[in-house]
């Protein structure tokens, strides 16, 4: 398991693994944000958390085509499917190395992107907590829906369309835990939903993925 | 004598032929029925005026948008479980019913909100969880229609669908969490105290009857019309084997 998930990090982060994309386009969402709304600092700060959330789950979305696209095309996706490992093991690595390249560095930018957008001073520590808890469960459903639409060609945009509706609880939750840490409310309920959510995503999920995958590869 | 025998397609043909005709009649019927009786026979709405009437379009297709999911939820389960091919193509069938009720219920909605509430749309839980809805529809039919080989194309969507339910589930709590609603509870329950007044409800019920029947013709009608086009495709492979 570690070895693959070595792999799979070593092929994202090497040349043309595409590793920093999904930050680049986080980086020029939020700066186009200001562009299409103005720059008056009171509503920027109030937009700050739901913008950040946003784009955090499109630079997800983005990236997830490249998740199973290319272990399919050189049929390495065969091999890990007949390999002792189960698959639905195989994904959770996938999937934690999506979020390792992907999630994880979003989180850490989205402070540095908080003050662009004059987000107000309480509201980082829960920003960076909402996403750490929230884009777990982001690559999760991501690589369900990868796994749906791996063998098909131009499967991008139906990816989109499968995903983004299984992100809204997600986006719900995450984005409300950040905006009450903003405004300086309790956060309590919000989180725990949040957290609840990623947990059964990370525990589920897989399952449905490897099945999925099962049926792709039939 | 089992509902697994309608497994056979042959067998689902040649009940739901008989069947059809009837359900065409009496759904006629009593949406006929209803909606003349509710649009003309019954009183106006102290407070709404007559706006109140859309009601009995817009609560039974509402009632069908959620319930062709719900169905589609039990074809998928039962394909995945006993992979009848009826079941997968009966659940292929309802999900483009499903989609136009969703958008009956929408648009019957906004005409009736705009006197109401004074604007066509808000970011109501009960309207944003049915536009949820509505994308579910739209990734599911999506699918089936992106794949070619149909074995895979009913497996693949069937997990979509049992998922999704899930995620259907958890986006309605989580709008309800996120914003108060400008939308009233239920129309019928059986909590008396927030039910629709008598006078409303039987020309109701008969509407939502007339719905229910519509669907299930609509659904049976469709199905047959996947078998005999899967029935075609076989036959023409066949043709073209021997040739």
């Amino acid at each position: 398991m570690i070895a693959l998930l070595l792999r799979d990090l070593r092929l994202a982060f090497r040349a043309g693994g595409g590793f920093g994309l999904g930050l680049a386009f986080f980086l020029i969402v939020t700066v186009m944000v200001p562009f299409s709304v103005g720059p008056q600092p009171e509503l920027l700060s109030r937009i700050a958390p739901g913008v950040l959330w946003l784009g955090a789950l499109l630079a997800c979305l983005l990236s997830l085509d490249r998740l199973l696209a290319l272990d399919w095309e050189d049929g390495s996706l065969d091999l890990l499917a007949t390999a002792p490992l189960p698959l639905e093991s195989t994904v959770t690595i996938k999937a934690l190395a999506h979020w390792i390249t992907t999630g994880l560095p979003l989180v850490l930018a989205a402070p540095v992107l908080g003050v662009l957008l004059n987000l107000p001073l309480q509201g980082f520590q829960w920003l960076v907590i909402s996403l750490l808890l929230g884009t777990p469960a982001l690559s999760v459903i991501g690589t369900f829906g990868a796994a749906l639409t791996v063998g098909l060609k131009r499967g991008g945009l139906l990816m989109s369309l499968l995903v983004m509706p299984l992100y809204v609880p997600t986006l719900i939750f995450g984005s409300e835990v950040a905006r009450r840490g903003a405004e300086g409310m309790t956060v309590q309920t919000p989180l725990l939903l949040l957290a609840g959510i990623s947990a059964a995503s990370i525990a589920l999920l897989p399952f449905a993925s490897a099945a999925v995958l099962r049926v792709n590869l039939r | 004598m089992s509902i697994w025998e309608y497994a056979n397609p042959k067998k689902f043909l040649a009940t739901s032929e008989k069947v059809i005709p009837a359900l065409w009649v009496s759904s006629a019927v009593l949406i006929t029925v209803g909606l003349i009786w509710g649009f003309f026979f019954t009183p106006d709405d102290y407070r709404q005026g007559s706006t109140v009437k859309i009601i009995f379009l817009h609560v039974p297709s509402a009632l069908m948008a959620i319930n062709a999911w719900f169905m589609m939820l039990v074809a998928s389960l039962v394909w995945v479980i006993r992979r009848h091919h009826v079941s997968a193509l009966a659940a292929r069938a309802a999900a483009p019913v499903g989609v136009v009720m969703t958008v009956i219920a929408l648009i019957t909605g906004a005409i009736w909100g705009q006197p109401m509430w004074g604007t066509w749309w808000a970011w109501d839980p009960r309207l944003t969880s049915f536009l949820v809805l509505f994308l579910f529809y739209l990734g599911y039919i999506a699918l089936w229609e992106a794949i070619d080989n149909p074995d895979t194309a009913a497996d693949l969507t069937s997990i979509l669908c049992l998922v999704g339910s899930v995620f259907a589930v958890l986006s309605r709590y989580a709008v309800n969490f996120w914003n108060q609603g400008l939308h009233q509870g239920a129309s019928l329950s059986l909590d008396e105290k927030e039910n629709v007044h008598d006078a409303f409800s039987s020309p109701l019920y008969v509407c939502m009857a007339g719905f229910v029947l519509l669907f299930l013709a609509l659904v049976l009608y469709r199905t047959g019309t996947e078998i005999r086009a899967r029935r075609i495709k076989a036959l023409m492979a066949r043709e073209r084997l021997e040739a």
